[in-house]
């Protein structure tokens, strides 16, 4: 049993705001929250909605079904009034002149002027939503106590009070126990896992869905003692935070497709240099400009094949807000363990999906440097390319000890770092830095398994499809289907030990991914000559939620 | 002093004999050794082009990074540890060409750290290209009728979007090259310094003698380098009628680390101590 609130409007009128303030008020309560987000790529005007989904059993998936839909305009409600599932209600002020049985009429902004803060009129629909749902106001106050000063909290309770006394409950909600949770978004999942795993330096250029990354860093960094530089361009940024990681602190940038096309020649230096670096795509739909507020999982070709030459990488996508932060610890430890480049992939999907999860457990975090101290060193002399086995040359900070110098070299080098072109060094060198795959390999984590345990259809997603695909899965086994999923979040170096697993019984193997070419089925492909058999594939910049995958699964494969 | 033997690098140099690299190579070394720099003090950040070679004829940390990008991660260097002293050595195509959004920009960032061009308006590297600094009109290799566009003064490009220090030397003059990096790595900043170096191989006109017989240095004047709207006339000063030579512009700023407390007064990001736990206190805003 859930719930499914939309709340629209043109930008400008404070749906983030009035989204976000319910969804913390629900999730103290206990609900199960998964809240996403629509919105054009303008400051003001247009039509933007958050929908939220909520219950007493856990969510991770937007619906395409609606119970209740807080229209702050007319458009609102005409273009998301046919979604309204049966017993559902719109609510919108007296003033808007949508004609349809359904709707409540509040006076909204009547009563913000009543209050004396016209901003309010979010707050009486909210209020109205809470007695509709046969919510008490509890913890509503608290919450608004913390979100806005204290003659602002108070004017939007008052709202908030009005409106609910303003309307009758309509739907008799199953109520949960109290939990221990958080309501957290990917995008401040991987700023969060950034602070616990001990970035010390972090540079970027605004880019949407990006953005917030950078946003919640800066918010923090005088807190946390760290750099947080806004910088004139995606070149800077990789660049300074290759020799910010050089001179010995964990560092980061963020970007999207198009930021991440200029960062590209350093990520190739990265690879020649050796340096750790973490690099976060939120991805986007392109080519180019593309779809600037909207979600694609079209990167992972270009993130895959980036950077001339031939050096390590590894390529993690992320699934959700709980995932992307143990994950962001990880990347910065595989970085520094295996002087390589890590770049998570994210999407504007998992960007602006705000989920209730448990608190992340900060005693599983590690930060693991290995960087050689001056007692390992002892009186050898330094060599910051020392051929060794395992292709780990080992790192010191420059400047730390005395005549150990520290040279980093964008041409083939030898053992010292000087530029070299000798063939026998220049395959030595390539060798060892290939050498280091042998040790990711081993670091690689299968992707998550569910559904039946031996399925005839095998669908295959990788990140932001986690969710919706998982629900699907579990819709399809209750119709009585033979399903299972695998989910990729490490895929590269490609995972395939579960693939072989249950490919080899599965009558039918499907990629489901957001981009139109099967990116992921190409790169199965390309690792063990796997052939998927059916693809289903969305790109119109809207993610497929788990109705649409259970939809399409029946339509297109049972 | 130290002994200026310690900076010598074992590395056979690639530069043709009589480059004026040679000049900068030695007066480089002459200034570390008089300031007591110990090489692993110091960190010496290069492009791609002849300059960009520095690194590897120097026996101190090197970082040699891409074309036009030494400036972003000589900045993340000396933010990371401000105990380096972190010096650049790029060419004019370097600095002002491919490099130039990233000069811009690390002068508004003022970031301490001193930025050496080697300045001979030609192209070694890619053997005689016109670069940014090359006369208009001037032929070359590629520009076979004549370089069709304005140089960039770059003098008065770097006062103009505020550097604090902007500089020009000679690399056929030792003495002066060494005082003016010294007072250039002496100064809080981002420090510009603008040396010319005639290159032998391709640009025929901007010789030694073409810079010799034109030079003057500013100590023998009454020059006040404080004085902007001064300083900007004498950065457009070039020509026959003389080349003037020495600190063009001074004065102090702030600079990038003085304006963050914790930089400024605390240790060093690299020295920084965290706990992954410190970070919990952060999640009560998601609550």
């Amino acid at each position: 049993m859930e719930n499914n609130i939309l709340i629209g409007g043109a930008a400008g009128l404070g749906i983030d705001t009035l989204g976000i303030l319910i969804g913390k008020i629900l999730c103290r309560k206990g609900y199960f929250i998964h809240s996403t987000k629509d919105f054009m790529s303008r400051i003001r005007g247009g039509h933007n909605f958050t929908q939220i989904r909520f219950g007493v059993e856990p969510v991770c998936s937007h619906w395409p079904l609606l119970d209740c839909i807080i229209a702050l305009d007319k458009e609102t409600v005409e273009f998301h009034a046919e979604r309204l599932g049966e017993g559902g209600v719109i609510i919108c002020d007296e003033s808007v002149e949508a004609k349809d049985d359904r709707i409540i009429h509040l006076p909204m902004a009547r009563f913000a002027k009543e209050v004396g803060n016209n901003r309010a009129a979010g707050s009486v629909a909210a209020g109205a939503l809470f007695k509709i749902i046969g919510e008490s106001f509890d913890i509503v106050e608290e919450v608004f106590m913390e979100k806005f000063e204290k003659e602002t909290a108070h004017s939007n309770f008052e709202a908030f009070k009005k409106g609910y006394e303003f309307v009758e409950e309509v739907f008799k909600i199953n109520k949960p126990k109290k939990r221990e949770q958080i309501f957290i978004n990917s995008n401040d999942a991987i700023a969060l896992g950034a602070l616990a795993g001990g970035i010390g330096f972090f540079a970027s250029y605004p880019m949407a869905p990006s953005t917030s990354i950078m946003t919640k860093l800066s918010m923090k960094q005088d807190d946390a003692k760290i750099i947080v530089e806004q910088v004139e361009d995606e070149i800077s940024a990789i660049n300074m935070v290759l020799g910010a990681s050089y001179a010995g602190v964990r560092s980061m940038t963020s970007t999207s497709g198009g930021g991440y096309a200029l960062m590209v020649e350093a990520m190739s230096y990265q690879g020649i240099t050796e340096t750790p670096i973490v690099v976060v795509d939120v991805q986007r739909p392109g080519p180019a400009t593309g779809f600037p507020t909207r979600t694609e999982q079209a990167d992972l070709d270009f993130v895959l094949f980036s950077g001339h030459g031939e050096y390590p990488k590894m390529i993690i996508a992320v699934k959700n807000a709980e995932d992307a932060f143990y994950q962001t610890t990880r990347a910065f430890n595989l970085a520094d363990k295996y002087q390589v480049q890590v770049i998570i992939l994210s999407d504007q999907y998992l960007a602006d999906a705000t989920q209730t999860i448990p608190p992340y457990d900060f005693s599983r975090v590690t930060i693991e440097r290995h960087l050689m101290t001056k007692e390992e060193l002892g009186n050898e002399e330094y060599k910051r390319y020392k051929p060794v086995e395992n292709g780990i040359s080992p790192r010191i900070m420059p400047g730390k000890i005395e005549n150990a110098l520290v040279r980093v070299e964008s041409h083939e080098h030898n053992e010292y770092g000087h530029i070299t072109e000798s063939a026998e060094v220049r395959t030595s060198m390539q060798d060892k830095r290939m050498r280091k795959m042998e040790g990711l390999i081993n670091e690689i984590q299968e992707p998550d398994y569910f559904g039946v345990e031996s399925p005839e259809i095998l669908l295959i997603g990788w990140g932001s499809m986690y969710g919706p695909i998982k629900e699907a899965v579990n819709m399809l086994n209750e119709d009585g289907a033979s399903v299972g999923a695998l989910i990729f979040g490490d895929l590269y170096p490609l995972p395939t030990r579960l693939l072989k697993k249950y490919g080899e019984c599965a009558k039918k193997l499907v990629n489901v991914e957001m981009n139109s070419t099967g990116q992921l089925a190409r790169l199965i492909r390309q690792e063990t000559g796997i052939f998927l058999d059916h693809s289903i594939l969305n790109y119109n910049g809207r993610q497929m939620d788990s109705y649409t995958v259970y939809s399409r699964v029946k339509e297109e494969v049972l | 002093m130290v002994d200026v033997k310690i900076y010598d690098s074992k590395d056979e140099i690639a530069w043709c004999p009589g480059c004026g690299n040679f000049g900068i190579l030695d007066g480089l070394k002459q200034t570390l050794a008089e300031m007591e720099l110990k090489p692993h003090e110091v960190v010496i950040v290069s492009g791609i082009g002849q300059a960009g070679k520095t690194h590897n004829y120097i026996n101190t940390n090197g970082y040699n990074g891409l074309h036009g990008r030494a400036v972003p991660p000589a900045q993340g260097i000396k933010i990371a540890n401000k105990d380096l002293k972190v010096i650049l050595h790029s060419g004019d195509g370097d600095s002002y060409a491919e490099g130039g959004n990233h000069l811009l920009h690390g002068i508004r960032r003022n970031v301490d750290l001193t930025h050496v061009v080697h300045f001979n308006q030609i192209y070694g590297l890619t053997k005689g290209q016109a670069s940014p600094t090359t006369a208009r009109g001037q032929k070359t290799n590629m520009q076979f009728d004549g370089n069709k566009t304005d140089p960039l003064q770059t003098l008065l490009f770097a006062i103009s979007v505020g550097c604090g220090f902007v500089a020009r030397t000679f690399s056929g003059d030792k003495e002066h090259l060494v005082k003016t990096l010294k007072e250039a790595i002496n100064y809080k900043g981002y420090a510009l310094v603008d040396v010319l170096q005639p290159c032998v191989a391709f640009n025929r006109v901007n010789t030694f003698k073409y810079y010799k017989d034109r030079v003057y240095t500013l100590d023998s004047t009454d020059y006040d380098p404080t004085n902007k709207v001064e300083a900007m006339k004498k950065a457009m000063e070039w020509g026959d009628d003389g080349i003037p030579i020495g600190v063009i512009y001074r004065e102090e700023k702030e600079t990038y680390i003085d304006k963050i407390s914790y930089l400024r007064e605390g240790p060093a990001l690299v020295d920084r101590m965290w706990n992954p736990e410190d970070a919990k206190k952060y999640m009560e805003d998601y609550r």
